[in-house]
């Protein structure tokens, strides 16, 4: 199971690291190329985002690697192959990132088998509430797949209970409206937020959305049990190349 | 957040959590407005004195000789204030926001149509305003995006995906995951999550009921089909709504472009490349490929040119309620061509597909039997899109002049 991977890992580690990518950008071969260098410098979880043509929750980074990556003609079968050889080759759990039409069009249930059979460990699909996913959510627990739900600042406490109800592994908590890769003000507010969802649920809490650098790791230590990684190193694979990857994340945890 | 909003297996609610909060206030504001016996009527009165309503019902005398077979009536929705049908969606979603105590508006646009009229209740409201729009659409619709900054709103022409409307909606969404606190997103049409299709289309349905009384008045029986141009639908939805209890048969007519087989339409009823999916927040009918990533569209009318289609519309094609036509940009080309030289109306571009239509089937028709079009817009803002498809020499001199004089300054 997930939570017990992430239970375990917090034994060793205060905090978890979980990283995401977009496959197929910049390269299908650059891509697990990154997947390598993260594993390698301590990365804990990672989620690989198969493109979506309208990725409506992501921001300005995110949106132009989910083009990009489409525009050489990456196809969501690709996507599951690369996810597949990095579960193969690296052991951490990996998760699949997409928004619902993906799944929709392979087949819900058949997606979910593709997971497993790829041993994938679960799913992140963050245009599809509860109240719309019964036939996700059954052929997630049919694969003893994770599907992730989750929490906003917006989310009220009823209704955060309710995800807690569906959600498996952990929950990922959105630290602010706007989209992927904004500023974060990593302050009391937010800790006043993370108390909320703590209360909400027993899972184990992720923080994303504008997590970018040391300071805000060690912010996050103690409050969280998995920081997330999303648009800043697509940035520093932009900016610096591959190689870069390495280093940057393993500056991330003292 | 329920799961409301479902029409037959279209519609539904697939938003980021993050607007799970904004959309049940939405949803409850809608539903207290409607319960509100003041709503409705303030709403009328507003339509009438700052739009012109009731919009007339022209018997178009000369296109019923010319065909020679049904009797032929036009829903004049060219003549609400800013041209367009766009301004009944647009004043009823102000007055909601007004309700909500917000006071900022975006809205997404193709045409330019929704955005001036946008523009145009949030100048009369006194909220301040942002309309996305595709940097093609930008482009294709210089006036239109010269009338909204006039009016005060700022107008962000969106570079991502295919620049057309369905990119725009995408960055619209995103300011609004923003700034959900201030602010109002006015959806265009009768699409996209749960309330809004079902909200868009209690606003349009004023058209269909005005519709309704002055056929009766004029021809004193239902017209045998009614028809309307549909690209996300919403004044189609419109005039539908007048008709529905009634056995009348309703069309919708969508962009060909070049043709259905050409690969470049945007029609997702009538054509078989489309297929049903979930994207921007609803389940419809989408043109996408077998991997669920969209496809481009094209049409010569921007207001027509987008992936998706009302959940309602789809729900109505599988149910065998409407029947969906497609007319090419030629056909269009020609009916705006024969409207304005019989009738001298000047249909929009995206209006033309149901003139197109109706002009196909009128003749073969009895001269008892009458049939309504909606000419949702005005054609006198497609100028240039015109211009150039008529080949029209003295207006080319015009622009070369024109562009000359701008270069000396």
């Amino acid at each position: 199971m997930l939570e017990t991977y992430i239970r375990k890992k917090l034994e060793e580690k205060k905090i978890l690291l979980m990283t995401h990518i977009v496959i197929g950008y910049p390269s299908m071969e650059a891509s697990y190329e990154i997947i390598k260098a993260m594993v390698s410098a301590g990365v804990d979880l990672m989620e690989l985002q198969i493109p979506f043509s309208e990725p409506i929750a992501d921001g300005p980074v995110i949106l132009k690697a989910n083009q990009e990556s489409l525009a050489h003609g990456t196809q969501v079968r690709q996507c599951l192959d690369l996810a597949a050889r990095a579960a193969k080759d690296f052991h951490i759990p990996f998760l699949i990132m997409t928004y619902y039409n993906i799944l929709f069009k392979f087949g819900v249930t058949a997606f979910a088998q593709a997971m497993a059979q790829r041993e994938l460990r679960g799913a992140i699909v963050p245009d599809l509430p509860h109240e719309e996913g019964a036939e996700y959510l059954q052929a997630m627990k049919q694969n003893q797949l994770a599907p992730i739900f989750i929490y906003a600042p917006t989310t009220g406490e009823a209704r955060m209970r309710e995800i807690a109800g569906h959600a498996q592994g952990f929950i990922y908590c959105v630290a602010r409206k706007g989209v992927t890769g904004q500023q974060t003000d990593f302050s009391k507010p937010l800790e006043g937020y993370l108390a909320r969802c703590r209360q909400a649920t027993s899972l184990p809490l992720a923080l994303g959305f504008g997590v970018k650098d040391r300071a805000d790791i060690d912010y996050l230590t103690g409050k969280v049990e998995i920081a997330v990684i999303g648009t800043q190193t697509i940035k520093v694979v932009e900016e610096k190349g591959v190689a870069a990857v390495g280093e940057f994340i393993e500056g991330l945890r003292g | 957040m329920h799961n409301r909003g479902y029409y037959g297996e279209f519609g539904g609610a697939f938003l980021p959590e993050i607007l799970a909060a904004t959309f049940d206030e939405l949803e409850a504001a809608f539903e207290a407005a409607k319960a509100d016996p003041d709503f409705r009527p303030a709403y009328l009165r507003l339509m009438e004195n700052y739009s012109g309503r009731p919009t007339p019902l022209t018997f178009a005398e000369n296109l019923t000789r010319h065909f020679g077979g049904a009797r032929i009536y036009i829903k004049r929705e060219d003549l609400n204030h800013t041209g367009a049908h766009k301004a009944n969606n647009v004043m009823g979603q102000g007055l909601l926001v007004k309700r909500m105590g917000k006071r900022r508006v975006i809205a997404e646009t193709g045409a330019g149509q929704h955005g001036v009229a946008t523009a145009t209740m949030a100048a009369r409201f006194g909220f301040e305003c942002t309309i996305y729009m595709g940097e093609v659409d930008v482009q294709r619709q210089r006036p239109n995006v010269f009338w909204m900054e006039r009016l005060g709103a700022t107008v962000v022409s969106v570079r991502d995906g295919t620049r057309i409307l369905k990119d725009a909606i995408n960055e619209a969404f995103r300011d609004w995951v923003s700034n959900m606190d201030t602010t109002h997103y006015v959806l265009g049409t009768a699409c996209g999550p749960h309330p809004f299709p079902e909200m868009v289309t209690y606003f349009q349905s004023i058209i269909g009921h005005e519709a309704r009384q002055q056929i009766m008045a004029q021809h004193g029986a239902m017209p045998k089909r009614v028809y309307a141009c549909v690209g996300g639908g919403s004044n189609a939805m419109g005039l539908f709504s007048g008709f529905l209890e009634d056995s009348v048969e309703l069309v919708g007519v969508e962009a060909g472009g070049h043709g259905l087989t050409s690969g470049r339409h945007a029609s997702r009823l009538k054509s078989r490349d489309a297929s049903v999916g979930v994207a921007q927040g609803y389940k419809t009918y989408f043109l996408q490929n077998n991997d669920g990533q969209m496809q481009e569209t094209h049409s010569i009318s921007a207001g027509l040119d987008y992936v998706g289609v009302s959940p309602i519309l789809s729900h109505f094609r599988d149910s065998g309620r409407a029947r969906f036509e497609a007319a090419t940009d030629d056909e269009v080309v020609a009916a705006v061509e024969l409207s304005m030289r019989k009738e001298g109306l000047i249909p929009a571009l995206e209006s033309a597909h149901a003139f197109a239509q109706a002009f196909k089937e009128a003749p073969h028709m009895k001269p008892d039997e009458a049939i309504i079009i909606n000419q949702s817009g005005r054609g006198d803002k497609d100028i240039f899109t015109v211009a150039d498809a008529f080949n029209d020499p003295k207006w080319r001199e015009f622009i070369i002049g024109k562009a000359e004089k701008y270069k000396k300054r």
